[in-house]
């Protein structure tokens, strides 16, 4: 039986400037099982990072809803939905480690927020140093390190609290090829190891088909084809999957060609 | 000693004869006394101020127009007046509150009155250069408005708030020497009194002496924990 854990419904987003309205998201429905890795794969301006960031309400959707567990996380108010993010963990392209804290200090940060107390959370941060190997920067700061480092970090501060779930929003895309592979490696080792349900946006189909379970595939506001990667990999059936799944054939053959020379 | 009976270099040489000192020093403690305070007050108010500009802003955490609006126009009203006019506007205002629309006190009121606004838009710049990420991340663990603002923007952006401080010290200082023409006293009224109605130059160059040294001074303590902090940081 399949087990929704994650459920958006209907969600529609519309972002008003002075010179038009765009809308961004035109009825997303989507359901993520517990545990599952969860891809959305899209180009640049798909709408991707914001359905991801309705699921936290960093961006109010317009209407629909969307429902973590049994909790309706549209219908939250103010107190309710920050008690709610503690439970949901987000990790960023650009970061956002706060540099003037420590890297202990960083992954303590949202530890403080639940009123944990201060002998727990040196246990926690140790304990989340060494999920993501960085035991021996507990004391350096964020700009001492590598954008893979800082990654790790984030992801430590993102499961400090041990979020139900995990969203990550372009994770990888500032990261070089061998440090986006040590990251994803460290994603399916949680997913794993913790259970934890993610939901990955990227617009990189190699991180989608190297890390997640099902995935959908975005444009223009609409999910225009969603399953288990596997599938939509060898049937894609819209024009956008088949797009993507040519242009990431078309780099792997030229790899190879020039292998072969 | 004025310059027109004495060439350049005797005066200079005599402005820093002891002479010239025993007037110039008491002055000196009148206008640090006057910077001094008048700089706490600045840094209260100004920070309060420029917290309250962003909050309130379009883009910030607790978006509230009729605030925003009106603490604007009232901070450019301010801004838009030069400090001299200032300074008059404020004399029966400082009467009110002091008793006296001259002295040290009265000038500390007009000092504030001119320096709050503008330390408070060098905040709210200050803020607004805080990458937009670091407070979504901080949203998103579920941080609340105020921990934000007092844990996350004010520690993110303390280099830059100090440089702004130091830049607002370096204007009170000047401003107070301008406000020694209108009864402040201090090395402003040294400038005035005796270099210029009196024509006394080695005064003049003495008072010109002590400015450009506690400005030096100021500007490299701002500037050094600046650094400073920026270096823990690794961010240079």
């Amino acid at each position: 039986m399949e087990d929704k854990f994650i459920e958006v419904k209907q969600l529609y987003k519309t972002f008003h400037t002075k010179k038009q309205d765009i809308e961004v998201l035109k009825g997303i429905d989507l359901s993520v099982e517990k545990g599952e890795i969860y891809g959305i794969v899209g180009f640049s301006g798909a709408g991707k990072s914001t359905l991801v960031r309705c699921i936290n309400r960093l961006e109010e959707p317009d209407s629909g809803s969307v429902k973590i567990g049994d909790k309706e996380i549209t219908a939250l108010g103010k107190a309710q939905l920050n008690e709610q993010r503690r439970k949901i963990g987000m990790i960023f392209q650009q970061f956002n480690l706060f540099d003037s804290m420590t890297v202990a200090q960083n992954i303590a940060y949202p530890l403080k927020l639940t009123g944990t107390s201060s002998k727990e959370a040196d246990a926690r941060v140790e304990e989340m140093l060494a999920l993501v190997g960085l035991t021996e920067k507990k004391n350096a700061y964020p700009g001492e390190l590598s954008g893979g480092q800082k990654q790790r970090v984030g992801i430590a501060r993102a499961l400090a609290n041990r979020p139900d779930v995990l969203l990550s929003d372009e994770a990888t895309s500032a990261l070089d090829p061998q440090t986006t592979l040590s990251v994803l490696d460290l994603l399916k080792e949680i997913n794993k190891k913790l259970g934890l349900t993610i939901i990955l946006i990227t617009h990189e189909l190699e991180v989608i088909k190297y890390t997640c379970h099902r995935m959908a595939v975005m444009e223009d506001g609409k999910i225009l084809e969603k399953g288990p990667v596997r599938d939509i990999f060898q049937n894609p059936e819209c024009a956008t999957a088949r797009n993507f799944i040519g242009v990431y054939n078309k780099f792997r053959s030229d790899y190879w060609q020039e292998d072969a020379e | 000693m004025s310059l027109y009976k004495y060439s350049f270099w005797e005066v200079l040489r005599h402005s820093f004869s002891a002479e010239v000192w025993e007037q110039v020093v008491p002055a000196i403690s009148e206008t640090m006394y006057m910077v001094g305070v008048s700089s706490v007050f600045v840094l209260v108010f100004g920070i309060l101020l420029g917290l309250i500009l962003v909050m309130t802003s379009k883009e910030g955490l607790m978006p509230c127009k009729i605030i925003h609006t009106i603490l604007g126009a009232v901070i450019n009203c301010f801004r838009s007046l030069p400090q001299v006019i200032i300074i008059i506007v404020m004399l029966p205002v400082a009467r009110a509150l002091v008793g006296k629309s001259y002295g040290s006190n009265a000038c500390i009121i007009s000092l504030v009155a001119s320096c709050v606004p503008l330390f408070a838009r060098l905040v709210e710049s200050s803020l607004l250069e805080l990458d937009k990420g670091k407070i979504e991340a901080a949203k998103a663990m579920g941080s609340g408005n105020f921990r934000i603002l007092f844990t996350i923007m004010v520690p993110e952006t303390l280099p830059s708030l100090i440089r702004a401080f130091t830049n607002a010290v370096v204007i009170v200082i000047s401003m107070t020497a301008l406000a020694g023409s209108f009864g402040a006293g201090g090395i402003g009224y040294i400038a005035v009194t005796y270099g210029y109605t009196r024509f006394q130059h080695d005064l003049l160059f003495a008072t010109i002496i002590v400015l450009i040294v506690i400005v030096q001074a100021v500007q490299l303590v701002g500037d050094t924990i600046s650094k400073l902090i920026l270096k823990k940081r690794h961010l240079i």
